[in-house]
């Protein structure tokens, strides 16, 4: 009895705050499926670490700048600390943001924090995605997390706009401007749309006061619970991994959330933190300073959106400029098209996984990832996409390429128009040839071994490489890969003689399933058989 | 020797053979490239001739005509003034050397007392602007911030906010404006040069052109503040975007390739 | 499209049954199991441990520091001071001390903490098991008969009033959200279609802020202009400037190609509306000896010497010309507003 009291009383503080918690939130069982989950080791797998770390960041940081920045269009006459603007007319907004660089201390540091760590949270998820798609990650059961992701991505680009868009600057002001160009050309409702979004005419008096709620409080919001459910979802689906000794696909390989994990993702955040904050005391970002006050009747040259609207910014520049006048409506297809493009673009990227799934009709869970080879026709699907995706980046940087490259702008267009239609193409045929060069070599590989880079002179003359054999781990590491037969159609009349119904459907499912998996498609992996008569035959090399 | 050879075949060498060859081609193409230096060589020895008209007969006859009325090859230079002189000659521009979309800036060929003589004897062929004096262009006691406003009006859709220039049609573009003398900033605004529109006093007075150059000067110069950090050649987002790509998530990738390495294992002894 | 149209010998075999069970001899390729875990130098070797230990905690003390540097920073330099630093330029002292010292802080955290796992924290791998997403049939029937349940006792099937109305309820009440974004702005009537252009308006040089004479645009020059009356502190300066902005050039009238273009214009000063006609930018890439003006964000780009005509490009249309005479004191002025819409296309343009 008396033990039972002392151990009680000698209970170390922690204990007690958990178990008090534990009585109210059951933090135990919690703590208990997940405390010691297993964490699969790649660098790769840290990509997503990154886009989440920066947007803790943003987060952190943007709270930061709300408590300096006016959202207010009010026009001030500017006698600041900055010299070449003094005396010049500008918005509360433009005039807070010099305020916050050049007057509140360790403001412009937070800027351009917030900032940067936005062009990487965006890089990061893109590269993140490409991980994803590349290695098949977002098979079942990770589909509904890709579209989280995907929406992520989407929502993460119009945050940015509208952020950029806030200091009312002459570059970002620009970008505003055409974003309303765009708007006008939706056709029957874009003038509309135009004059509720900007409580009239452009620009208006309203429009950084609403791009900021936008900004920091619908999107933001939207976003965070999207990363809580998207992470929720990586908890509960465990991680992938990739097929080696020992990694199964009811299995995950790795080392504990608790320590090792903790303190290499938790360390992983301030790393992340660090290198983005010493880039923002090296680095100036968006020096709105220099670029003056937005006014819709000044510009300059070079004027881009940043780099992920720039594919948008690509279509849009490229476009030929057609243009249809019909019953006393105007139908502007030279700014449609590209809007319309641009959103085709993304939706190929998030309907994906469902068009692979449809085309295997594969309902099984996958947890062991592909290597990119070993599934040619979706990694080269994704070059061809990435391609595309370049090129038009290219293009809407075409000017500042022009310049630098000596180049004349006219041809970069021209170059852009061919080759968006030409690179897809090319990117697909040649990343489909390499994947199966890797397969093959990796079929080599097995059945022969490592070249060793070792020459034998045989006792009658010929000389030889001499090939080591992989150990069994290796051998099992490159057969783990499944392969699909292509689907077939079947007959076209069933055992009755009756002729059967084929659908246009199932049409297009055996051709591209044949696209995907048919012969000269894949290369057939070595059988146990093969590798037994090759090496039991012994010597022939 | 043996070391090398025997990795070979690891598994990285391709990916070293791959960062040797790149780095070879970009040595040899920053060997070879064009140096974009002038090589007019064979007018060198005109620089001894003293008088405008024959240093003009020498160097700017062939193209100009002989009396300045203009050819296939060069525009007609009566009445261009004494200030397009002063700047094409001065900035190097003149004499051209070769065709092409336009003619670019290069290091100057005839010094100052040569190109007032040039100057004087294009200025005799027919009224024209005028080369400033050193107070109509010396920046002093501008207004900067008018001059930034006017800028933004009326040069940087060519030449960017802060004068780091910018693409024009089928391979023309608008210099940049770096290191570029207030006078000459001057001339060019007062004539016009190739295909810039001119900016006479009649529409920019010449107080709002001090004022330019006077924004020019502080925002683009060898004192400019860059209170930010490194400017990255002041281009905007193309030149942020690769920088975060590049640099941004390049070292960042780095860094996750270290935390999830695994660690080197004890050799066995 | 169900599932069952790819029959089961389609799909590859799963690999998970090997589980480093199965003999080498009968398969090569299967799976031997997760390899034996080998030791870090610091697992065997309690001096390399230490050492380990020791760099751990500099980052740790490094983080420190550089936090008091931070601090000590923000305290000493001024927030205007500029300092000269190679390669960086001129920058500001308090940017780039608080940046690199705020970096240098969390960074050595981030590395001391990856440092210690990497190093001193176990890496034996070890397997957790999965288990499938989906439930079992048994809890799915409990899951299915539990609704049904709840919707029989609902009643929602039988009492098809109540499911009626409700829906048609749930449907509706969003319209009142619907209706109250109604007020974010006033239609767009014919706002678009007009300027502050209007016959008798004098062109002011937007620098000088003065009425323009012919006589002061010469040949190759380029002059941007607004309405006689638009000053920059109007409330609504920007939204009329928007569509007002005017820019003008004057060519050799033998120069025009475009009679139109000719009748419009004053002695060869042609006005030009400063805004694209594909998205709005003010376009003023003007080039005075092709005559082509460039627009910077898209590169549409117009001739100015043949009625703005479209030659490369997004944009839809040519650039709206103002129709320009010279009133009794000698300056310029507006014969009327633009004839059409000036700015991007939208869909009423016609």
């Amino acid at each position: 009895m008396s033990t039972v009291t002392d151990a009680k009383r000698k209970a170390p503080a922690g204990e007690r705050v958990a178990d008090w918690a534990d009585g109210r939130l059951g933090i135990y069982s919690l703590a208990k499926a997940n405390m010691r989950k297993i964490f699969p080791d790649h660098w790769s797998f840290m990509l997503g670490e990154i886009a989440l770390y920066s947007f803790i960041i943003i987060i952190l940081t943007g709270v930061y700048l709300t408590l300096f920045f006016h959202p207010s269009m009010n026009e001030v006459v500017y006698h600041g600390s900055y010299v070449p603007m003094q005396g010049i007319r500008m918005t509360e907004a433009y005039a807070s943001t010099l305020e916050i660089s050049f007057d509140v201390r360790g403001g412009l540091l937070i800027r351009q924090i917030h900032h940067w760590a936005a062009l990487i949270f965006l890089a990061a998820m893109f590269v993140h995605m490409m991980r994803v798609f590349f290695t098949g990650a977002f098979r079942k059961p990770r589909e509904i997390n890709w579209l989280f992701g995907f929406l992520l991505f989407v929502l993460g680009m119009f945050t940015g706009f509208t952020g950029y868009s806030l200091p009312d600057d002459l570059l970002s002001g620009t970008g505003v401007r055409f974003t309303q160009g765009a708007i006008l050309a939706t056709p029957v409702v874009g003038t509309y749309i135009s004059f509720f979004l900007f409580g009239g005419e452009f620009p208006g008096h309203d429009m950084v006061a609403r791009f900021y709620s936008i900004h920091i409080l619908l999107l933001p919001g939207i976003m965070l619970g999207l990363v809580v459910a998207h992470l929720i979802l990586v908890f509960y689906h465990k991680h992938t991994q990739f097929a080696g000794p020992g990694r199964t696909n009811k299995n995950v390989v790795g080392m504990p959330l608790l320590p090792v994990y903790m303190a290499k993702a938790g360390g992983f955040f301030f790393l992340v933190f660090g290198v983005i904050a010493a880039i923002a005391g090296l680095f100036t970002i968006n020096p709105v300073w220099a670029l003056g006050p937005y006014r819709p009747d000044q510009v300059s040259t070079g004027a881009q959106p940043d780099w992920y609207m720039g594919f948008a910014e690509g279509l849009i520049r490229v476009m030929p400029g057609w243009e249809i006048n019909l019953w006393g409506h105007t139908l502007a297809l030279g700014v449609f098209i590209p809007l319309t493009l641009f959103g085709l673009v993304l939706v190929a990227l998030a309907v994906y996984p469902f068009i692979e799934s449809w085309v295997t009709g594969d309902k099984r869970e996958h947890h062991i990832l592909d290597r990119p080879r070993n599934a040619p026709t979706r990694t080269a699907l994704g070059v061809a996409w990435i391609t595309g995706y370049v090129i038009m980046l290219l293009g809407g940087g075409n000017d500042i390429f022009a310049t630098h490259f000596h180049l004349s702008i006219n041809s970069i267009t021209w170059f852009v128009r061919i080759s968006y239609f030409v690179g897809p193409v090319l990117a697909f045929v040649i990343t489909r040839r390499i994947c199966l060069g890797l397969q093959r070599r990796d079929k080599d590989k097995v059945l022969h071994g490592r070249e060793s880079g070792i020459i034998k002179r045989l006792p009658h003359g010929e000389f030889v490489e001499v090939h080591e054999p992989l150990s069994q781990q290796q051998l099992h590491t490159l057969t783990a890969h499944e392969q699909y037969a292509p689907a077939e159609i079947g007959p076209s009349v069933d055992e009755n003689g009756v002729e059967r119904k084929v659908t246009r459907g199932q049409k297009l499912r055996a051709k591209l399933s044949k696209g995907y998996y048919g012969e000269g498609n894949q290369i057939p992996k070595p059988t146990a058989d093969e590798y037994k008569e090759i090496t039991s035959g012994h010597g022939h090399h | 020797m043996k070391k090398l050879s025997a990795r070979r075949r690891h598994p990285l060498a391709a990916v070293v053979v791959l960062l040797l060859a790149l780095a070879a081609t970009g040595g040899l193409y920053a060997a070879f490239a064009p140096a974009g230096k002038a090589q007019a060589d064979e007018t060198a020895q005109s620089l001894a001739i003293e008088e405008g008209k024959r240093l003009y007969a020498t160097g700017c006859s062939s193209c100009h005509g002989t009396g300045g009325q203009g050819g296939s090859d060069g525009p007609s230079l009566v009445g261009v003034g004494s200030a397009a002189v002063d700047f094409q000659v001065g900035t190097g521009r003149m004499p051209a050397q070769q065709p092409g979309a336009q003619v670019p800036k290069k290091p100057r060929i005839y010094s100052q007392a040569e190109i007032d003589q040039l100057a004087a004897y294009v200025a005799s062929l027919g009224a024209g602007p005028i080369t400033p004096t050193e107070k109509q262009y010396s920046p002093e006691g501008a207004d900067i911030a008018k001059g930034g406003d006017l800028f933004r009006t009326n040069c940087a859709q060519c030449h960017n906010f802060t004068g780091e220039g910018g693409a024009l049609t089928n391979g023309k573009y608008a210099p940049s404006l770096e290191g570029v003398s207030p006078k000459h900033l001057y001339q060019a605004m007062q004539t016009g040069p190739q295909n810039m529109p001119s900016f006479p006093d009649t529409t920019l007075p010449e107080q709002q052109k001090k004022d330019i150059i006077a924004y020019v000067k502080t925002v683009n110069g060898e004192e400019t503040e860059t209170p930010g950090g490194f400017a990255l050649g002041g281009l905007g987002p193309v030149s942020e975007g690769l920088f975060g790509w590049i640099f941004g998530l390049g070292s960042l990738i780095a860094v996750a390739v270290w935390v999830a390495a695994h660690t080197a294992k004890a050799k066995k002894s | 499209m169900s599932s069952q149209e790819i029959p089961e010998k389609n799909l590859p075999s799963e690999q998970d049954t090997a589980h480093g069970a199965v003999a080498v001899a009968e398969d090569p390729f299967a799976d031997p199991g997760l390899p034996p875990h080998k030791p870090r130098v610091q697992d065997i070797d309690e001096r390399a441990a230490k050492r380990s230990e020791r760099t751990v905690a500099l980052l740790f003390t490094l983080s420190m520091l550089s936090t008091i540097g931070f601090i000590a920073s923000f305290v000493a330099f001024p927030v205007e001071k500029i300092v000269y630093v190679w390669p960086l330029g001129h920058v500001s002292a308090l940017n780039l001390s608080l940046g690199v010292t705020l970096g240098l802080a969390l960074f050595c955290i981030g590395a001391g903490a990856v440092h210690w796992a990497r190093t001193l924290m176990s890496d034996v791998e070890v397997a957790d098991d999965r288990h499938p997403i989906e439930a079992d049939p048994v809890v799915k029937a409990k899951v299915m008969s539990d609704f049904a349940a709840g919707a029989e006792e609902s009643a929602i099937g039988r009492r098809k009033l109540i499911r009626t109305t409700m829906f048609g309820a749930l449907a509706m009440v969003p319209l009142s959200g619907v209706v109250l974004l109604r007020d974010l702005g006033p239609l767009p009537e014919e706002k678009l279609r007009h300027t502050l252009w209007g016959k008798g308006k004098q062109l002011i040089n937007m620098n000088t802020n003065e009425p323009l004479r012919p006589e002061d645009v010469a040949v190759g020059s380029l002059t941007f202009a607004k309405p006689e009356g638009l000053e920059e502190d109007n409330h609504e300066f920007n939204n009329e400037i928007a569509k007002a902005a005017l820019m003008i050039v004057r060519l050799q009238p033998q120069d025009i190609k475009d009679k139109r273009e000719l009748d419009w214009s004053h002695q060869g000063i042609v006005a030009f509306s400063k805004i694209c006609t594909h998205v709005g930018c003010p376009i003023s890439l003007y080039e005075q000896q092709t005559h082509h003006v460039l627009c910077p964000c898209h590169q549409s780009t117009f001739d100015l010497s043949d009625g703005a005509r479209v030659i490369f490009g997004p944009a839809g249309h040519a650039l709206p010309q103002l129709r320009i005479g010279v009133n009794d004191e000698g300056f310029l002025e507006a014969l009327g507003d633009f004839e059409e819409p000036v700015g991007p296309s939208f869909w009423e343009r016609g």
